[in-house]
């Protein structure tokens, strides 16, 4: 069987232009992710009619709406509660979630866990700029040790959170970390996701230039990404850690992948089971 | 051979009715978190839902219950969820997305005492000002207080006709005794009950604007998938359904969201009035309460008092046209409530300076009596 070569992905056919100039900032990271994702959305097929977005509150929840597709943009935290609705509701839709650090690890922690527990087929991408920055700059659950906020003014003393292990220790089918330099690996990563059948969980290593770097002296966007570079690790070379000058801590690619039953099909299969649908 | 379909009688007790109202009103989402004393409804939805094809899901908190019953409503299903005081607390973020982007969805709370973890297993009428003000900002909304187990039964399959109808959610409110309380309930045959559907947007519409208002003042929903592609968001919004910092176009939202009631109170205020027409003396009293007053009503008459009872069965929007036309003749009224003093506000701004307003309350987790409510009326009508 041949497959006619898909159409070059022109990320024009998928924005609300009329919405344009974008409210993000210079430098920000987020806009590359979604043109990742939307490129993703494009390889696969598809249509933007089929394509749902639910977004929760913060620069990562504002995204979604420049995105030409059904879009539901919710309250802070509940992304993925509202879109187990929808995905139960509607299968036939392409749901994915557009999330941040704070909105899927801190006030929304709770959905995160449960929504890797159930497996439903969605796919999460969580933008990770270690900062609240729509709020102006306090700390999130992902801020960096000894970092400065606008509420650790005397730099961060608290530990971390590391969303890729908590979502695979909560039981996630498919969990990847990508960050924004590498496009096309992170557009082959949110591709694998989507297409995953069962919850699958993104993290972008995204970068608060103005609110977060700036006050943090960790140079422009372009150094900001390319320190991020430095620290990643990438999935295909694991064990090769380039130690004391590179700690490569930063793993990406793909981290978990399991054979787990999604949700929905686990739900209709134990129906069947019992006679209680056709 | 009777024409006249066949209605079944069965023994319910009212979480129950509240559950298979929602299945002949169409709910056919039921998302929702364990909690006391309103458990009954989701065990009962969790048995029900899978035989007609729906889909029932325990969530994992309260919270994610009600936001889930909003992506299930968005993505084209009847939905509800059921709680008690804390939970709705909980609930009243999402309950006010909801109402900002105007998705029907149905919220049960079975009063309990308060507040906080108060009393679990006793009836109270703590959430009346909670059920219409405890999501912020300005807003309107349905919310109906049935006084039976069969009223349950009807005014659960009303409130998905009314938020389907006005893009709203309706809370229904009731007391733990009438949740836990079995009546007998003839159930009507399933093609006599009126079924009112959303109004869906004509499929690829390009130019359709999810937030214009329809010629009822309502805006038709977008039907993910069939082309429109809108944007949903609980940021003040315009006509298009994004963000706007135009202040005519916040002013026009917010008045939408206030007022968009106020033209349909004809189909959505249900009140009963007992012995009102010449009554001196009114009793205002919802659901359990309303119950008691009824039999108080019916004693004082025997003893030759003329009172009478007004029972909202809307609570919210107020039915206060009608309440005031009752109290046109009388010279007082007896609000009684199983809270502080919530419904008694409401009914002191509308009696007029002729009618002397008088609150009887009770708040230690026990039911006013008819006793209590007819020695208030005994010494109202000696006074």
């Amino acid at each position: 069987m041949t497959e006619a070569p898909a159409p070059e992905f022109v990320i024009r056919e998928y924005l609300r232009e009329h919405l344009m100039p974008h409210f993000l900032c210079p430098g920000c990271g987020h806009g590359i992710a979604l043109r990742a994702l939307l490129w993703a959305v494009h390889e696969l097929g598809i249509t933007k009619d089929r394509l749902a977005i639910v977004s929760g509150i913060g620069c990562s929840g504002r995204i979604g709406a420049y995105v030409d597709a059904n879009t539901f943009h919710v309250t802070h935290g509940r992304p993925l509660a509202f879109a187990t609705g929808l995905k139960l509701a509607r299968p036939d839709l392409e749901v994915v979630v557009i999330t941040g650090d704070g909105d899927c690890l801190a006030i929304g922690g709770n959905h995160l866990i449960h929504a890797c527990r159930r497996n439903l087929n969605i796919t999460c991408m969580m933008l990770n700029n270690e900062v609240y920055g729509m709020t102006g700059g306090q700390v999130s659950p992902t801020t960096s040790n000894s970092r400065y906020t606008t509420t650790t003014p005397l730099g961060n003393f608290e530990p971390t959170f590391d969303a890729c292990a908590l979502a695979e220790g909560a039981g996630a089918g498919f969990v990847g970390r990508e960050i924004t330099l590498q496009t096309p690996a992170l557009k082959n990563l949110l591709r694998e996701g989507l297409a995953y059948p069962g919850f699958a969980f993104i993290e972008v290593i995204s970068d608060c230039t103005e609110i977060y770097g700036r006050k943090n002296d960790l140079g422009n966007s372009a150094e900001m990404v390319l320190s991020q570079k430095a620290a990643a690790r990438p999935d295909v070379y694991t064990n090769s850690v380039d130690r004391p000058f590179r700690p490569n801590q930063l793993r990406t690619g793909v981290l978990a992948r399991k054979d787990r039953p999604e949700y929905a099909a686990a739900r209709q299969r134990h129906l069947q089971s019992l006679g209680n649908v056709e | 051979m009777s024409t006249e379909p066949a209605t079944t009688t069965q023994n319910l007790e009212g979480n129950e009715a509240c559950a298979l109202g929602a299945i002949a009103g169409g709910c056919r989402f039921y998302a929702g978190y364990p909690i006391t004393p309103s458990s009954e409804i989701a065990e009962r939805m969790a048995s029900e839902l899978p035989g007609v094809g729906g889909v029932f899901i325990q969530m994992e908190d309260e919270i994610a219950s009600m936001a889930a019953i909003l992506g299930a409503s968005m993505g084209g299903l009847k939905v509800m969820t059921a709680t008690s005081g804390p939970g709705f607390s909980l609930k009243q973020e999402n309950l006010g997305l909801a109402v900002a982007t105007e998705i029907p969805c149905v919220i049960i709370d079975v009063m309990r005492g308060g507040p906080s973890t108060g009393l679990p297993t006793r009836p109270a009428q703590g959430d009346y000002m909670q059920a219409r003000w405890g999501t912020h900002g300005d807003h309107a909304i349905i919310v109906l207080t049935p006084a039976s187990v069969a009223e349950i039964y009807a005014q659960t399959i009303r409130a998905f006709n009314l938020a389907e109808a006005f893009r709203t959610p309706v809370v229904i409110l009731y007391e733990e005794t009438i949740g836990h309380l079995r009546e007998t309930v003839d159930l009507p045959a399933p093609e006599t009950i009126e079924i009112i559907d959303r109004q869906w947007a004509a499929p690829d519409d390009r130019n359709f604007l999810p937030y214009r208002p329809g010629t009822d003042g309502i805006p038709a929903m977008p039907r993910p998938g069939d082309g429109h592609r809108t944007h949903m968001t609980g940021l003040t919004h315009g006509e298009d359904g994004f963000p706007t910092q135009k202040p005519e176009a916040i002013a026009a939202a917010n008045r939408h969201l206030s007022h968009k009631l106020e033209p349909h109170l004809d189909r959505i205020e249900q009140f009963e009035i007992v012995a009102g027409e010449d009554a001196e003396v009114i009793v205002v009293a919802c659901g359990l309460v309303a119950r008691a007053a009824k039999r108080a009503v019916a004693k004082a008459r025997a003893k030759g008092i003329r009172a009478g009872l007004f029972r909202p069965i809307t609570l919210w929007p107020f039915p206060t046209l009608p309440l005031q036309a009752l109290l046109q003749p009388a010279g007082a009224v007896i609000v009684a409530e199983m809270n502080a003093g919530q419904l008694i506000a409401e009914v002191e701004r509308h009696a007029g300076d002729h009618c002397r307003v008088v609150g009887l309350n009770r708040i230690d987790g026990e039911a006013i009596t008819p006793s209590q409510i007819l020695q208030q009326i005994e010494e109202l009508a000696n006074d």
